[in-house]
């Protein structure tokens, strides 16, 4: 078992920590996730790297608590997650696919659509907000009218991420949300998730301490470079910490 | 429930229907369809299921007895809810289970009903209703629930990018399932829809046009008919809405998990 941890600060508990989570297929029994240990605390930008098929995503897919584990547990502000909590979890710890998913309708269904459910329901959406977030990622107020199915690769992703971001999670885990779009789009994403996490996104007047975390899983070295400052590799299901690869460019 | 007169078939009636099969034959050799074995065995399986479904009923109606009664109705019941999951193209365990499950629940409630709450029959095990009103609502449910299953597993199947983007955004499970679920009812209840649409229409349905055929009034099978339409109705939702929150159980756990891997193609 790997133990990897950042010391923390005041004894605060991080943010969210997993505590020797493995998984295992459900259906042949092969080992997806050696059992892993990690935390996250509020500033932390986390990479990932790591060949396909070594058990990235079921890392991530596991802290978002999307898959069974077969061991460990996962702790959110230093205690563990019940059953009927994990929406509410979710709605703390929000992962972001890599091929994004758009529901039915424009670009401003799609923002609004979160508030409908009762993990968000106190809370209402903010159109100032989307347009702040919209213009952040150099897209004009008229983007909200856009049909959801009409949008490029790159630009469902900005709107993937905005839906995302304009909840204020305290943790973003991001699976290769760029892999698939071009180097435009790609540094969009990058500055976004960047600003966003040190608060430079933030409402006026919200939360001033806030300090989320992110995590990546990336395949380039250069952009592993230009988004971490906590560098991990994971190889056939093991976790561990690994200075950053040479950046190519 | 005779007021007129129902001409009686012997079996040479029954010869002279048989040598209409020959038009088929005719049809069948003239343009070398090469379907003459099919017909010919198609003709004949129609009257030896036919004759032993008589005879078999025949016996049940004058035995009259309760347990050979429910024996005979848990029998249709199992073969019709065995029917209604083999359609599907994506399969998970326990999909028999579940689709034998709610043709029983929903075809046995809504039978009870129409039996003991609407025709008020004596006793309450009356060969004569029970049997031929449960088989119209099984054949009926058999399709409600065919169809609901096809469609949840489809959608969910197609949908499951779109089922955890709304997890992710932190949906229940059920908020997450909505969706797919709305669908899959819809499609299950539509054929129904229809058919009570153009009843009367485009259709005589076999059950008033044999009730007349019998020597009863128009007005009073048309009244049977109307029950049996709603009873039908209701039997074909309930089953549709029963498999689907039956493949909810199955496919989405506690943790407000997708368990996707559930689902497999049928080989």
């Amino acid at each position: 078992m790997s133990s990897l941890s950042t010391p923390s600060i005041a004894g605060a508990p991080p943010i969210l920590a997993a505590r020797g989570i493995a998984r295992t297929d459900p259906l042949v029994g092969a080992v997806l996730l050696q059992p892993a240990t990690l935390e996250l605390f509020g500033g932390d930008q986390l990479v990932v790297s790591g060949a396909s098929g070594a058990g990235k995503s079921v890392l991530m897919r596991s802290l978002a608590m999307l898959d069974p584990l077969s061991a460990g547990t996962v702790l959110l502000h230093g205690e563990a997650v019940e059953a009927a909590a994990i929406p509410a979890f979710r709605a703390q710890v929000a992962y972001l696919r890599q091929r994004p998913s758009m529901l039915p309708g424009t670009v401003e269904d799609n923002l609004r659509f979160p508030y409908t459910l009762a993990a968000h329901c106190r809370r209402s959406y903010s159109r100032a907000r989307a347009l702040a977030l919209l213009a952040a990622a150099g897209k004009p107020a008229g983007f909200l009218d856009k049909q959801a199915r009409d949008l490029s690769g790159g630009e469902a992703q900005i709107v993937a991420l905005i839906r995302t971001l304009q909840l204020d999670p305290a943790v973003l885990l991001l699976d290769e949300p760029t892999a698939a779009l071009d180097p435009e789009a790609t540094a969009v994403i990058e500055k976004m998730v960047l600003d966003w996490a040190a608060g430079r996104l933030d409402e006026p007047g919200g939360a001033a301490s806030r300090k989320a975390a992110t995590a990546w899983i990336t395949h380039s070295p250069a952009q592993e470079a230009r988004i971490g400052n906590r560098h991990f590799r994971m190889h056939a299901g093991l976790l561990s910490e690994a200075p950053p690869a040479q950046a190519a460019s | 429930m005779s007021q007129g007169h129902l001409a009686d078939l012997s079996f040479s009636d029954l010869g002279i229907a048989a040598l209409l099969i020959l038009v088929n034959g005719a049809i069948s050799l003239a343009l070398r369809l090469n379907l003459e074995k099919k017909l010919a065995l198609a003709a004949v399986r129609t009257v030896v299921q036919l004759l032993a479904i008589g005879y078999v009923l025949q016996w049940v109606f004058e035995l009259n007895v309760w347990y050979v009664v429910l024996a005979i109705l848990a029998l249709m019941t199992l073969i019709a809810g065995h029917a209604s999951s083999r359609r599907s193209g994506l399969r998970y365990d326990g999909i028999g289970a579940d689709g034998v499950l709610s043709v029983w629940g929903s075809s046995w409630v809504i039978t009870a009903v129409g039996l003991f709450a609407i025709l008020r029959i004596h006793p309450w095990y009356e060969p004569q209703y029970a049997i031929p009103i449960l088989g119209m609502i099984l054949g009926n449910t058999l399709t409600g629930v065919s169809l609901g299953l096809e469609r949840i597993t489809e959608e969910l199947n197609a949908r499951r990018d779109q089922i955890e983007t709304l997890l992710c955004l932190g949906a229940t499970r059920w908020e997450a399932f909505r969706l797919p679920a709305q669908q899959a009812v819809r499609a299950g209840m539509m054929p129904m829809i229809n058919s009570m649409s153009v009843v009367g229409i485009v259709s005589l349905p076999g059950m008033m046009t044999g009730q007349v055929l019998a020597g009863q009034g128009p007005a009073e099978a048309i009244r049977y008919q109307i029950v049996i339409m709603f009873l039908i109705a209701s039997a074909s939702a309930l089953g549709t809405v029963a498999i689907v929150l039956l493949v909810y159980r199955r496919l989405f756990s506690a943790e407000h998990r997708f368990l996707y891997w559930r689902l497999v193609e049928r080989k």
